[in-house]
């Protein structure tokens, strides 16, 4: 059976429907499920209308590609010419960069068509997007719960058919744990596999735009459109040649289970579906061995230590001066930059910029920063210890299904914690994989998370489909928002 | 009390590559505000630095020129401090590993001014305060500089000046930087303390930040001297401070003290990855570097035979002497090249800048001709002068000027009768010489000098004299 992506495609290419008339529905249904959802905060149809057009050109014209005149979504951190980005902040509001990101930039020259911009936690900093300046979105499969953070809007948009789908930014789990809350796959690839140009940065060594998509064969799909060195990115790298391949054949696949993954902390419901879905793979005649991730215990600290720091340089720029908000009322400059930092900034980002600024002072860099830096090291060489004998790990996404929404304080260590199971990833620049393994009683979808070597993201892509096919796991939408 | 100074100094100088460091804007002066920008330079958010690999070989040059040693595995760090000439709200520098390190700039005496180490760095934008407010140009905002960190070797102002002349030739040579101080491609920070003569024991050092003319950097230093010799004697503490120079007083003033020193926050900027160099690169750089002043002027003294005074007026210039040595090739004798350059052209160029800039007023072509005539005797060197003067200020080339009776010189006949008629014009002179006063023999000169257009052989004529006289 086709995923989302190919099944539009295949309309598109046989004249089933246009470009234009497919974008119309995807429109009447965000003006009828966004109100509920806060998924968009910022519609930009008329940018829709004109790719839609360009895509039934190219349609036409025979020139059509996998994302021709589908309808998606960016996420709200990622620059689009003359379209405001605001990463859901203050700071940003009405801001309009005047290049594109080259993501935005390769979807938009095959004819991919933007639907609007997704809401997020402030600067992509939170695990449940209730930091935005726009309020939280809501959760597709339970209203009242989180959709998880910080690509909250795109992992919502896309499990609510509002986008077929979307792309988020991954730097501590932003794009694997919001998919897991909302029974989506989200796809974080190798640190450098995409090019972060236009992605404004939360924390640079870290950061990595990925897919939110309906199924893994969509994921594969975006990420092969997306993918690719860059030059105005040096810290891109070239991937794969040819299309990923999807052959699900998970036989003889050496896959490493890390316990610590699922220590003191992991909800019992979790652990389970998760365990049920190693067995799976076992049955198909994956290999599978236990091993052990002693590095785990600092990946947090050490995660929060580097983000903090890099955000606290990242965000000294938003001073007024050029773009974006400006307090008003001021005697000069050191009091305008100071009222608007104060102003424009909401508490979590503050918070991390304090952390960041004092990690790195003088006096505090080696106990803090440096030593980061090193087991930043200790971390990737584990892993790297690990894959000598492991194809991929499976571990949960998260400790827990997606929570109520206000029923966590945003900035609780206990909110940091939601991030246990994704940050090691991005310290060691990983590629990782989170889609729905089972929903819990309650009805709210598991993510079981795929990593793999660096560079290994077409293995990973691979194992996540074989689970897919196999466990046909439906994660149904809450009723208000059923189609 | 007597104070020996103690002083080091940090020198920006921006680099002359075409494009910035981080993107491919222009680096040309002098352009409208904000038209050589983008969202690079301007630090948009979701914009990435891209390193210029001209800027590295730039700064290689530079270090090999100075005699450092150059890291193959560096890399680039983020300096962080808010200023409006800012954009990212952070500078990218190198701090715990510069491309550059150990060199030294040697000064004529001998002595050499150690320096600690060549970093790449962005420079910032300009705050431009008109009207009442306060405008930012960010074109020179991402343009490639390089900081040159010497040790605390410089113990006077007149070593300050020397060593940053040397230094700015250096860089000239190389091609690296046109080091023009007054358009701020080349500023220094300097770092100036007192120690007591005979003690070892280092002073309390101020800074004297952004000097942009070598006359300031003197009077500044000797004025800053004076000042902490003053508080010195008096009993007091210097206090460490960074200072501002006044132009129009002559003073310096306290920007920030020590208290107020900032935390740069450095660290690694992730958005670059390490810079690797191969040693092949280095070596071959090394191995096309073109020569150094130092060089040229040993050569100048050495092989060409040059006075030191006028390889001194020449090797200063880098066009100069890329005109000089033309000119050379072209077949002219060094010392009469030399000299007409020095004398007839450089009286023409009333300005430093203009030497630097140095446009002779003539091809090299035609200089080398004349000079060739004068080399041969066959027109002589007074003759070649005022040629040169002549072309300088009507143009034309030699041949305009130059005639085949010039060329053909004053025959022996005639000559013998200018010698002649020159003692007969003279018989005062010519009886202090036969009295014998050997000296008297050149007031005959000017005569058979200006009676033939500056054509005759004063050599010749010198033994006509010689032979008219004693019979």
């Amino acid at each position: 059976m086709s995923g989302r992506i190919k099944t539009l495609s295949d309309m598109l290419k046989k004249g089933e429907i246009s470009s234009a008339e497919l974008t119309r529905r995807y429109i009447s249904r965000i003006e009828k499920i966004n109100p509920l959802l806060n998924a968009y905060v910022l519609k930009t149809f008329d940018e829709a209308i004109r790719g839609a057009e360009y895509a039934d050109a190219l349609i036409k014209q025979g020139k059509a590609g996998a994302l021709t005149g589908i309808p998606f979504a960016l996420k709200d951190n990622i620059c689009t010419d003359g379209i405001e980005t605001t990463c859901c902040s203050h700071m940003l509001e009405g801001f309009k960069p005047y290049y594109d990101a080259t993501v935005w930039q390769k979807l938009k020259s095959v004819g991919a068509v933007l639907l609007g911009k997704t809401n997020m936690d402030e600067f992509a900093m939170g695990s449940s997007s209730e930091t935005s300046y726009y309020g939280a979105p809501k959760n597709p499969v339970n209203l009242s719960k989180v959709t998880g953070g910080s690509s909250g809007g795109s992992a919502a948009a896309v499990k609510a058919d509002i986008a077929a789908y979307s792309l988020g930014s991954d730097t501590g789990g932003s794009v694997r744990q919001p998919a897991s809350f909302c029974g989506a796959v989200g796809f974080k690839p190798t640190y450098g596999a995409v090019s972060r140009y236009g992605l404004i940065a939360y924390a640079s060594s870290l950061d990595q735009i990925g897919p939110l998509a309906d199924s893994v064969e969509d994921a594969a799909i975006i990420y092969d459109a997306i993918r690719g060195q860059d030059r105005r990115d040096s810290t891109s790298c070239p991937t794969a040649d040819g299309v990923t391949k999807l052959d699900g054949d998970v036989k003889g696949l050496k896959i490493g289970v890390p316990e610590e993954f699922f220590s003191e902390g992991v909800d019992e419901e979790v652990k389970k579906s998760i365990e049920a879905a190693i067995c799976l793979y076992e049955r198909a005649g994956a290999k599978i061995k236990k091993v052990k991730f002693p590095a785990m215990k600092v990946a947090l600290s050490v995660y929060y230590i580097l983000c903090c720091a890099e955000a606290s340089s990242n965000l000294g720029r938003y001073d007024g001066i050029r773009y974006g908000f400006r307090a008003k009322d001021y005697g000069d400059i050191d009091e305008m930059i100071v009222k608007t930092r104060t102003l424009g900034f909401g508490k979590e980002v503050k918070r991390r910029i304090m952390l960041g600024t004092y990690v790195l002072s003088s006096g505090y860099y080696d106990a803090y920063y440096k030593k980061a830096c090193l087991l930043r090291e200790r971390i990737t060489a584990e892993f790297d210890e690990i894959f000598k004998d492991c194809d991929v790990l499976l571990t949960p996404v998260a400790p827990t299904t997606a929570f109520d929404i206000g029923g966590r304080s945003a900035s609780s260590v206990q909110a940091y914690l939601a991030d246990v199971c994704t940050v090691p990833v991005n310290i060691a620049r990983l590629p990782a994989i989170s889609l729905p393994c089972a929903v819990t009683k309650e009805g709210l979808p598991v993510g079981l998370q795929i990593i793999g070597r660096r560079f290994d993201d077409g293995r990973v892509l691979s194992s996540a489909y074989f689970f897919e096919r196999e466990a046909c796991v439906k994660v149904p939408l809450c009723k208000e928002v059923q189609l | 009390m007597k104070y020996r100074i103690v002083s080091g100094f940090e020198t920006h100088v921006e680099l002359a590559t075409a494009t910035k460091i981080f993107c491919g804007c222009s680096t040309k002066f002098g352009a409208m505000p904000n038209t050589h920008c983008c969202p690079v330079c301007t630090g948009q958010p979701g914009s990435l630095p891209v390193l210029n690999k001209r800027v590295v070989e730039f700064a290689i040059r530079a270090g090999l020129a100075t005699h450092c040693t150059i890291n193959t595995t560096t890399h680039l760090d983020r300096k962080n401090y808010c200023y409006p000439d800012l954009p990212k709200a952070y500078q990218i520098s190198q701090f715990d590993k510069p491309l550059c390190e150990n060199g030294y700039v040697e000064l004529d005496s001998g002595k050499k001014i150690r320096l600690t180490r060549i970093h790449i760095e962005e420079d910032a934008g300009k705050l431009v305060h008109e009207r009442g407010y306060t405008y930012i140009d960010y074109n020179r905002g991402g343009v490639a500089l390089i900081e040159i960190v010497s040790e605390p070797d410089i113990s006077s102002p007149e070593e300050a000046r020397e060593y940053v002349e040397k230094l700015q030739l250096i860089m000239r040579y190389i091609g690296v930087s046109d080091c023009k101080m007054q358009e701020g491609s080349m500023r220094c920070d300097v770092n100036i303390s007192l120690t007591p003569e005979g003690s070892d024991k280092l002073g309390t050092r101020t800074e004297i930040k952004n000097m942009n003319s070598v006359s300031f950097i003197e009077k500044a230093m000797a004025y800053e001297a004076r000042r902490q010799a003053e508080i010195l004697d008096g009993g007091g503490e210097v206090e460490q401070a960074t200072l501002r120079y006044d132009e129009n007083t002559g003073e310096t003033y306290v920007m920030r003290t020590k208290e107020d020193a900032q935390d740069y926050r450095y660290f690694p900027e992730p958005d670059l990855p390490a810079i690797i160099i191969p040693q092949s690169k280095i070596d071959e750089t090394a191995a096309h570097m073109p020569e150094l002043p130092i060089d040229k002027y040993r050569r100048y003294t050495g092989v060409l035979g040059l006075s030191a005074q006028t390889a001194g007026l020449l090797y200063k210039y880098k066009a100069v002497c890329d005109f000089f040595e033309k000119c050379l090739s072209l077949g002219a004798g060094a010392k009469n090249t030399a000299n007409l350059i020095t004398g007839t052209i450089y009286s023409s160029l009333s300005t430093e800048e203009e030497k630097e800039e140095f446009n002779a007023g003539v091809s090299a072509e035609d200089m080398a001709k004349l000079v060739r005539y004068a080399d041969e005797g066959k027109i002589n060197v007074t003759l070649a002068q005022m040629t040169l003067s002549k072309m300088l200020k009507e143009g034309g080339c030699v041949d305009d000027y130059i005639t085949e009776q010039d060329l053909a010189g004053v025959s022996d006949d005639e000559l013998e009768a200018l010698c002649r008629k020159a003692v007969e014009e003279n018989p005062a002179a010519a009886a202090d010489f036969r009295g014998g006063k050997q000296k008297a023999i050149g007031s005959f000169y000017g005569y058979i000098k200006r009676a033939s257009g500056g054509k005759a052989d004063i050599k010749r004529a010198d033994a006509i004299l010689r032979k008219i006289l004693s019979e």
